[in-house]
């Protein structure tokens, strides 16, 4: 089981541990809830150095990385960053990543946890059809904190040697933060202002003390995988694994808006254009449970008896008081409104389908 | 962790109090602090008859979702309405607002299965 520098810093505060994706990362430090309300009022620390980075440099990786993700690349600065899915032949999903532009022909690519290994063997093979470009696995060069919450630009703007005023959504500079070389970028899996910071992992737990030292008057508290998590929920942020896997394409997840048909060729590119014009069997969609009851994965969904989908994600929402999820539900079943039967155990329980976010 | 003397307890992190022929069931406080957050629980109706060990209910946190377990044999007398919708009573006080159900106790042998304080202190310090 892999610790990240910071797990030590995270036993001295008191944090639950739990395995996630081979990693033993803290759940929570006080409450789920808690830190939720930090983040969305104040600030939260997250230790998310578990993701990969898998860093793609030459003179074809601009090629590379077309080839391999379904948005695009091609016209992005250095500086800026985009989300995306990355897609097997038949269209399903890879995993999602944020594409870093560090130089012309240098981009990182940030990747989850518990796919690293699969990822950066299916970039490096996908890398063969290339000459010159050069694939490497920094996840143990990096610490990756993330610093979320409204207050979250006062707290780092005292230690961050540039001015991150402004600093635009998916865009990053390299700068120093309490002397560190870092990218600090402003990104997160939360939906509200937040930075994220890669630096050399030996300087990880130097930052995190730092940040928790300058921060913890103004309300930043630490933040465990569980507030991440209702925290994503409440914003409809896919959770690979969850909500989209090597079963699930992106336009069904509704990802379309990272789904550049247009674009010369990509992996699943056949595929997705095909779905794109027959249309679609299913469609994640966001519900609120309207009787009591918490969703969760696997769960059907019934309409008039008849199953007609499944929950993906689902938890109580800390900010609503009260709960919700994320499910696939056949796409002539869906409209704004209407009422589904949710499976729980041996009952069914009514939720209605709403738009997203739900925050 | 607070593991009260006069109780019985269970591996599954159940406890019970009993007075004559009633008794009242709960989760520890250990159990309420692997949890986390309660945000939903779920009781048997009153008059429900139920085996030792048997499932009884359903306690979800923000993160798991965990049954509970009958500590003896018996009829259900009461079950604590409080919590439908203050789940939370359980994590902040779990030997008193907190109790999950009152049961009539049907054969009082059935505590020889359970724990007393030191063996439960000592259960959960090798778990």
């Amino acid at each position: 089981m892999k610790k990240t520098a910071i797990y030590d810093e995270h036993l001295n505060l008191g944090a639950k541990i739990i395995d996630f994706g081979g990693w033993q990362m803290p759940v929570q430090y006080s409450s789920i809830i808690d830190e939720h309300k930090a983040v969305r009022n104040k600030a939260g620390l997250f230790d998310v150095s578990h993701m990969g980075e898998i860093l793609v440099k030459g003179k074809d990786s601009l090629e590379l990385v077309q080839k391999l993700i379904t948005n695009d690349a091609s016209e992005m600065d250095n500086g800026q960053v985009i989300y995306t899915p990355m897609c097997y032949e038949d269209g399903g999903i890879v995993d999602d990543l944020l594409v870093y532009r560090l130089k012309e022909d240098e981009f990182l690519l940030v990747v989850n946890a518990s796919n690293t290994t699969k990822d950066f063997k299916w970039i490096k093979s996908n890398s063969e059809l290339f000459k010159n470009v050069e694939v490497y696995n920094k996840t143990d060069y990096y610490s990756l904190i993330a610093i979320q919450g409204p207050i979250s630009r006062e707290i780092i703007s005292e230690i961050v040697a540039d001015d991150i005023e402004n600093l635009k959504f998916y865009r990053f500079i390299e700068t120093k933060i309490n002397g560190f070389d870092a990218i600090v970028s402003r990104t997160g899996y939360t939906g509200e202002l937040g930075f994220e910071i890669y630096l050399k992992s030996e300087n990880g737990p130097k930052l995190w003390r730092k940040l928790i030292e300058i921060g913890a008057d103004k309300g930043l508290v630490p933040a465990g995988l569980g507030a991440r998590d209702t925290l994503r929920l409440e914003k409809a942020l896919c959770l690979y694994g969850n909500d989209i896997s090597e079963k699930t394409n992106p336009l069904e997840a509704g990802l379309s808006w990272t789904v550049k048909l247009d674009k010369k060729d990509f992996n699943g590119k056949k595929e997705l254009v095909k779905v794109n014009k027959d249309g679609l069997n299913k469609k994640l969609v966001g519900f609120k449970m309207i009787d009591r009851g918490i969703p969760r994965h696997g769960y059907k969904i019934k309409m008039n008896g008849q199953e007609v989908g499944e929950v993906t994600s689902g938890s109580y929402s800390p900010t609503l008081d009260g709960n919700i999820g994320l499910a696939y539900i056949d796409i002539d079943k869906i409209s704004i409104g209407k009422e589904v039967d949710i499976c729980i155990r041996k009952r069914e329980v009514k939720a209605k389908i709403v738009e997203t976010p739900f925050v | 962790m607070t593991i009260p003397n006069d109780l019985f307890y269970t591996e599954n992190h159940e406890w019970i109090s009993v007075d004559g022929k009633e008794a009242v069931v709960g989760i520890t406080e250990h159990a309420q602090d692997e949890l986390g957050d309660i945000v939903f629980v779920e009781l048997p109706s009153v008059e429900e008859e139920l085996d030792q060990f048997e499932e009884f209910g359903v306690i979800e946190s923000v993160k798991a979702v965990s049954d509970v377990f009958m500590p003896v044999s018996g009829i259900v007398v009461e079950v604590n309405e409080e919590l439908m919708d203050q789940p939370e009573l359980i994590n902040e006080d779990p030997y008193g607002s907190g109790w999950l159900i009152k049961v009539e106790v049907k054969d009082k042998s059935d505590l020889d299965e359970l724990m007393d304080s030191s063996e439960y202190k000592e259960f959960i310090e090798g778990e």
